[in-house]
């Protein structure tokens, strides 16, 4: 397959706590293909976070990699030492996270923050910096740069603070943005800004974008292919109309079901019962079958393997 | 008529700012600057806005769970700021708030039977096993079972805290609930659950709530009637479907658009509607609230501030387009 | 529907109990303080110059827990020493800390006295086990009169804030200021000297640094949502402070309490050393050092076995304080 930018391959990411073994992802396939948005949602506990963490090798401890290859630009991600790691990091593929105001050093002036990006990777003489600098500021909309590159952090809007965000991961025009819910903190008018702007972006400068959220109706905007993970794994995969038009898995059905005013009903929710499983104690078969309205013998007698089930759209399920 | 549980007038929270080493006040954060508000008995009215808009000061307000600069809030009839130490104490059994938190609304270090207990005891001193039953029945009542008696917050998940937290605001039968974003920080598919328990209570124990978010999709499920503020003051309120079909105020056709919804029809077009990043709470009242936000700005919306214009009998909306 | 498995049951103790037995040296410092308790609440069994039970003409007696008055100023250890008709179990070490024995003095460690003896013929074993009880006993009362003029004014402090807290904080201030040692020698000089005496001395001023940890606690506590929450259910104030808030005010409380235990033993220390301590004749460890000082040239066991008590202990209690602190502290997590 042409176009392959990053592919992640059997990933299982596991947490070795006093309470057992946390299977966090277990054996994840991924690809991003050049200039796709490609949009991963689940609920708390499925692992998106930690499987966006394992691409730029920044499981934090207790947690570590078991097995698995992310191949990227015909280099192995897990295989590389931190030198090496460091090229990638920030270069070519980055990452923004939910809280801005916690990725950014509250006493350093946001001017400072993102010159050190260019310090650090290029051989870019002072004032040439501050250059670059101001012209990332305005390239993300910020609408008075001067006054924002002399600013500290608690200075500004949320909304700011994540746009400062996006120009510090695309100062190096990486080839692959990963946004772990970097709208899930902000008001929904700012929200639709910043998803603006990252459409923009990703036009501009044929951007792949990794948008993970547990909001299914985000990535109805923006994202051209969906993955659907629960309890570690990826349950379904299929481009974004095909999704929303025919969700197979019974677990999206529920998801989409679950969001008021899905088909226009606003008169009943259909809540799935039930706790989100925590990932020590994992049965075999399919583990959403404690809580799915169709579960039938044959989904917990053996685990299910996901396939293609149409075109393009794969799906964990047997049903 | 319907009868009014809450009738709030003109209230305003201002929080004083200081400077300097004697502490001058030299200014106010008009966190809620003059808010009128009637809940009728048994309905569900939703306070929408963002962060800055004052929903959650006000929500603590009217519990008289802060002070305010002026205003009234009337129980009943009862201005709820005049009651003496007494009164205040019969009127906490009638008026409970959820919050948003889950984890941090629970005090760590009781189990959920004495958290449950304990308001019972303390206001109508009726001996510990009527209380424990009574605490096992309201238990029961939000899906949890008799065991969770025991256990201590941390032990249960996010869902089932929320419903620990709303069987704590139930164990006094009150009459009125402020539910402040209650599902807000809980997964989708279980806000789902909470949103059902919460609207099946309310039909067996005759309660209205006060419903604040900032998700408009979950308040047209739950809510007959929205009130809509920015930066402290309502900007448009009506019923919930006629706020959908026809919204007046810019800011909320804003917050409607802003909405990504599966639903094809309103889909956000990346290219309508400016917007721009809000402006801080420090200003006069000169002008309109909104005014730097707004597509559709005219001449005097920078000299005068509009008032709450009646569009229709129950929609009114804090706009000088209306005045056409 | 299959039933859900749910993680189990997590109890906060527990887990923080097994991260503290994560640090080696600070558990078996942990032993260490037990063994001390142990020896100080046995002590009168374990060293002494009476027998615990003696069988005398077909009756039994217990000299160690009661005075008999058929035995008043009777030498036990010389009426029972050759005497077929008493049969008498005597204490391990059968000497008692004010057993003066003047053919003995400054005598080095040897198979009759372990650690040897002092000026008056007093066992120094003995003096050390029942030190113990002076130590401890000091620490923890001390202590304990700390922790709760320390909470109640934190407390106050900080639930309250405004006027109440400006007065309090001063307060605080201005006992912190007071220089601790000479205001306690002063305070003895005028007073009666008793166990007593120096324990409330050393407990009215060490609670400054509880206080101000309290109150930081609070500051922070009472603006969490269960606090709103008990608010909003009408619950008096004096119910919310000591009942909601104090239960999850006290974890850093605690870590300082050891510490405050383990400086309340070292001026307790210091204070007998200086001869301002326990009066005597009652053993501390301070007082034997206290000795030590006119025969330092060779009466060495007079230094190093109390000298090694105090440092052991205090040590012990630090240790432990230090691995709870750590034990609690999220970001120390393994």
């Amino acid at each position: 397959m042409k176009n392959i930018l990053l592919e992640i391959k059997n990933l299982s990411v596991s947490f070795f706590t006093d309470y057992g073994e946390i299977k966090a992802v277990r054996n994840l396939n991924l690809t991003i293909k050049k200039g796709e948005t490609v949009g991963i949602v689940g609920e708390s506990g499925c692992g998106k976070t930690i499987t966006a963490l394992s691409i730029l090798n920044l499981v934090p401890a207790p947690g570590k990699i078991l097995q698995g290859e992310i191949k990227f630009e015909n280099k192995n991600l897990l295989s590389l030492n931190n030198e090496k790691l460091r090229e990638i990091r920030g270069k070519k593929i980055s990452i923004i996270f939910q809280d801005p105001m916690a990725s950014l050093n509250p006493v350093l002036k946001i001017g400072e923050q993102l010159s050190e990006v260019f310090v650090f990777h290029t051989e870019l003489k002072k004032d040439k910096i501050k250059e670059k600098v101001l012209k990332l500021l305005k390239n993300v909309k910020i609408p008075n740069p001067e006054i924002v590159y002399n600013s500290y952090p608690h200075q500004l809007s949320g909304g700011m603070q994540q746009r400062v965000m996006i120009a510090m991961a695309l100062a190096l025009n990486p080839k692959i943005l990963i946004a772990d819910e970097p709208t899930t903190s902000l008001d929904v008018t700012i929200e639709s800004e910043i998803l603006k702007l990252l459409y923009s972006l990703k036009k501009k400068y044929n951007l792949s974008i990794l948008f993970i959220t547990h909001n299914m109706a985000l990535l109805s905007q923006i994202a051209d292919r969906i993955y659907v993970m629960y309890a570690g794994e990826i349950v379904e995969e299929a481009k974004k109309e095909e999704l929303f038009k025919k969700p197979l898995h019974p677990y999206t059905k529920a998801l989409l079901e679950a969001i008021p005013g899905y088909k226009n009903n606003y008169k009943k929710l259909n809540y799935i019962p039930g706790e989100i499983p925590n990932n020590i104690n994992i049965l075999p078969g399919c583990t959403f079958y404690p809580r799915c309205k169709f579960g039938k013998k044959i989904c917990y007698e053996k685990d299910i393997e996901i396939f293609e089930k149409s075109k393009n759209h794969f799906v964990r399920c047997v049903l | 008529m319907r009868e009014k549980i809450l009738e709030i007038k003109n209230i305003k929270v201002y929080f004083p700012i200081k400077k300097g080493i004697l502490l001058k006040t030299v200014g106010y954060i008009k966190a809620v600057d003059g808010v009128d508000l009637q809940i009728y008995k048994g309905e569900s009215l939703a306070l929408v806005g963002e962060s800055g808009s004052g929903k959650t000061t006000l929500a603590r307000a009217i519990l008289r769970l802060i002070p305010i600069q002026s205003g009234s809030v009337c129980y009943n009839g009862k201005n709820i700021f005049n009651l003496s130490k007494i009164e205040l104490q019969k009127l906490r059994e009638k008026i409970q708030i959820v919050f948003q938190n889950p984890f941090s609304s629970l005090n760590p270090r009781k189990t959920v039977g004495s958290i449950l207990i304990e308001p019972l005891i303390f206001h109508k001193k009726i001996k510990k096993e009527t209380a424990i039953k009574e605490a096992v029945k309201i238990l029961n009542l939000v899906g949890l079972k008799e065991d969770a008696f025991y256990r201590y917050p941390h032990e249960f998940s996010g869902g089932q805290q929320q419903r620990i937290s709303i069987a704590r605001a139930l164990i006094l039968k009150p009459e009125f609930i402020v539910l402040d974003e209650p599902v807000s920080s809980l997964d989708v598919s279980i806000q789902a659950q909470i949103l059902n328990l919460l609207k099946e209570l309310q039909k067996k124990l005759k309660l209205t709530y006060l419903f604040i978010s900032h998700n408009l999709s979950i308040v047209r499920f739950f809510c007959n009637r929205i009130a809509v503020l920015y930066l402290g003051k309502i900007v448009e309120i009506a019923p919930t479907e006629e706020l959908f079909k026809k919204p007046l105020h810019p800011y909320t056709k804003l917050l409607l658009n802003s909405i990504p919804t599966i639903d094809e029809k309103r889909k956000i077009s990346f290219n309508n509607l400016k917007n721009s990043d809000y402006p801080t709470l420090f200003y006069n009242n000169s002008y309109c609230k909104f005014y730097y936000r707004c597509q559709f700005k005219m001449p005097k919306c920078r000299i005068n501030e509009p008032n709450l214009i009646k569009f229709s009998k129950n929609h009114l909306c804090r706009c000088f387009l209306l005045d056409k | 529907m299959k039933k859900m498995n749910n993680l189990t049951h997590f109890s906060y103790s527990k887990f923080i109990w097994t991260q503290f037995k994560k640090n080696k040296l600070a558990y078996y410092s942990l032993y260490l303080i037990f063994f001390l308790i142990i020896l100080a609440v046995l002590a009168p069994i374990i060293s002494n110059d009476k027998p615990i039970i003696m069988k005398y003409k077909n009756k039994l007696y217990f000299p160690v827990f009661k005075e008999y008055p058929e035995f008043v100023g009777v030498n036990f250890k010389n009426f029972t020493k050759n005497n077929k008709e008493i049969w008498a179990v005597f204490p391990p070490i059968k000497y008692s800390p004010t057993e003066y024995d003047l053919a003995s003095i400054l005598i080095p460690p040897c198979k009759k006295h372990l650690l040897g003896t002092d000026d008056s013929g007093r066992d120094i074993l003995a003096r050390i086990i029942y030190g113990t009880r002076i130590s401890l006993s000091v620490g923890f009362i001390a202590t304990g009169i700390s922790l709760l003029i320390g909470i109640l004014i934190g407390a106050l402090a900080g639930y309250y804030g405004g006027k109440i807290d400006i007065i309090l904080s001063r307060f605080i201030e201005i006992i912190i200021c007071f220089p601790t040692l000479i205001l306690i020698l002063g305070v003895l000089a005028i007073m009666k000297q008793s166990i007593f005496t120096i324990m409330i001395i050393i407990g009215i001023f060490g609670w400054t640094g509880i206080a101000r940890l309290v109150r930081a606690e609070f500051l922070k506590l009472k603006n969490q949502e269960f606090v709103i929450a008990a608010k909003a259910l009408g619950l008096s104030d004096i119910r919310i402070i000591f009942n909601h808030i104090l239960p999850n005010a006290l974890t850093p409380v605690l870590v300082s309490a050891t510490f405050e235990v383990a400086g309340a033993i070292l001026l307790e220390s210091t204070l007998s050393f200086l001869g301002l301590g326990v009066p005597p004749p009652t053993p501390s460890w301070g007082s034997i050092l206290m000795q030590a000082h006119d025969y330092v040239d060779f009466a060495w066991w007079l230094i190093i076995f109390p000298g090694l008590s105090i440092f052991l202990t205090v040590t012990a209690y630090n240790l432990v304080g230090e691995a709870l602190r750590d034990a609690i502290d999220p970001r120390l997590r393994t």
